[in-house]
């Protein structure tokens, strides 16, 4: 490897990240506004026009704050805690195609790789909570916890009917398997998994209604309580990091990632042909964005054991009965 | 076609299972459907926001805000110094200090009101004989310096002649009754 090409996969990092933070920024902005829009009111508008650089201004902020550690914390733990979020959050942007060839891995086995980290990254939560020595941050790591396996299993099983379809675990391979108009995306034969998975998708990225990790009126803000400063921040990034991530993983699995919709319908494949895929991708993420936006907008949070019951008792018995109807489908050879 | 047939059957199984165990309401997300349509109906409304400095709501004729002293037309102060006002103050915020005027009238050469302790209760407007303490609209006062929240007699006569046109307005809405 020269170092031009080492050059190169630097710089294809460093703008993949580069777009995820812009977007992050731009994410908390938006959903700071349709909230507002939501409740009556009309958001922040006051740092820039229409309130464009408020995020930005934020960080600033949180950069010039102080990182206060607790006495009787554990301080390696506390500081690494927040990093694991974020470096987990950022690195299963590695095998994210966003067209067809544009990714920076294309590991054959990028479910996998996806389902681990964003499992790895709870850790980052857990051990921000234990670190912490506070009961409402080890609470809210263990809610947290609790949570997160339960959803793991939902998620992983919502996932096995496309990858039993698609034959494939590389992203890539699964979105070119649904190419041929929107009647070939694979939200329609696995419906009920696609409602799974998204409902499991806002628990993972424990977001309202499923945020009682950091339930504010029970635990106050549950793990992040005694974070301050930017490595607060770094939580903050992360979390919204991965609301990006689910939006964008479910739309590659079960929206056709960056295939336009109307691949196969005679007049308008003519008229959107000059669409860059990117751009159907673009779209079809933020549409899961406004959802999870609106979502928490509209809805109470859910108590713990309600939440638990959602889990275990409706969304891992029909992810788990759908792999059957969907085998069942395939060996009829409907699929 | 056997496969069809164990999917028809096997999806109708799931059907029932789950309508025994909940309601229709429940699986087809009808009530969250409604909430979240509702949410988006607010967010196409007109918004509530008063964007205050550039904004501000309508203040009533019966506001009480900061304290003043009013003048009679002709420029004359219209505080006697009968000292009501003291004696009625339930935070004891006016100090009075009389003296007979060259002119042999009564009137006050001190009249302070310590704006920490004013409560804003408007007893002292309601026990004044001649109008001459009131309650105004104004209701920003900034303190930068020790002493500065003592309101002497000519802040509170200039902030009573800045504001006399809206408090000759507020007191003729008051006796014709739509105040």
């Amino acid at each position: 490897m020269t170092l031009l090409e080492l050059m190169m996969i630097l710089l294809q990092i460093g703008i993949t990240l580069g777009v995820v933070l812009f977007m992050v920024l731009y994410l908390i902005l938006a959903e700071r506004k349709i909230m507002g829009y939501m409740q009556g009111r009309v958001g922040p508008n006051r740092v820039g026009p229409l309130g464009i650089l408020q995020t930005l201004a934020d960080g600033i902020k949180f950069l010039h704050k102080e990182i206060i550690l607790p006495s009787q914390s554990d301080y390696a733990l506390f500081m690494i805690a927040p990093m694991i979020s974020l470096v987990c959050a950022f690195t299963v942007w590695s095998v994210v195609p966003i067209a067809p060839g544009w990714v920076l891995a294309d590991v054959d086995t990028g479910v996998v790789l996806v389902l681990a980290l964003t499992s790895l990254g709870s850790y980052g939560i857990l051990l921000g909570g234990w670190s912490s020595n506070s009961k409402y941050a080890f609470f809210g790591a263990i809610r947290s916890m609790a949570q997160m396996i339960s959803y793991e299993i939902a998620m992983g099983f919502a996932l096995v009917p496309v990858l039993m379809v698609s034959g494939s675990m590389n992203l890539t391979q699964i979105v070119l398997k649904q190419s041929g108009g929107f009647l070939n995306w694979y939200f329609l034969p696995m419906l009920p998994t696609f409602v799974v998975f998204l409902i499991s998708s806002v628990a993972e990225t424990n977001r309202a209604p499923f945020d009682i990790t950091e339930g504010e009126s029970e635990i106050v803000a549950g793990y992040q309580v005694e974070y301050s400063g930017f490595i607060f921040a770094m939580y903050f990034i992360a979390e919204y990091a991965n609301m990006i991530f689910v939006s964008t993983m479910a739309s590659l699995f079960f929206l056709g990632g960056w295939l336009s919709p109307f691949e196969s319908v005679p007049v308008l494949s003519m008229l959107f042909a000059w669409v860059p895929g990117t751009i159907w991708l673009l779209i079809k993420v933020m549409v899961f964005l406004y959802l999870f936006i609106w979502v928490r907008a509209t809805f109470p949070r859910y108590r713990y054991d309600q939440l638990m019951m959602i889990g275990w008792k409706v969304c891992i018995p029909v992810s788990i009965l759908w792999i059957f109807v969907v085998s069942l489908m395939i060996i009829g050879g409907l699929l | 076609m056997i496969f069809y047939c164990f999917l028809v059957i096997i999806l109708i199984g799931i059907s029932g299972f789950i309508y025994a165990r909940s309601n229709l309401k429940t699986v087809f997300f009808t009530e969250l459907i409604q909430g979240m349509k509702l949410t988006q109906k607010v967010a196409f409304r007109r918004k509530d926001t008063v964007q205050y400095p550039e904004e501000k709501m309508p203040r009533s004729s019966r506001f009480r805000g900061l304290l003043a002293l009013r003048r009679y037309p002709n420029g004359e102060e219209r505080c006697i110094g009968c000292k009501l006002c003291e004696v009625t103050c339930p935070a004891l915020a006016i100090t009075i200090e009389t003296q007979p005027r060259d002119d042999g009238t009564r009137r006050t050469e001190r009249f302070d009101i310590d704006m920490f302790k004013c409560i804003n209760c408007g007893l002292c407007e309601q026990a004044c004989p001649v109008d001459s303490i009131v309650s105004t609209p104004a209701e920003h006062y900034v303190v930068t310096q020790r002493g500065q929240n003592i309101m002497t007699k000519d802040k509170l006569l200039a902030l009573g002649d800045a504001v006399e046109s809206r408090l000759a307005h507020d007191r003729q809405c008051i006796h014709e009754g739509d105040g």
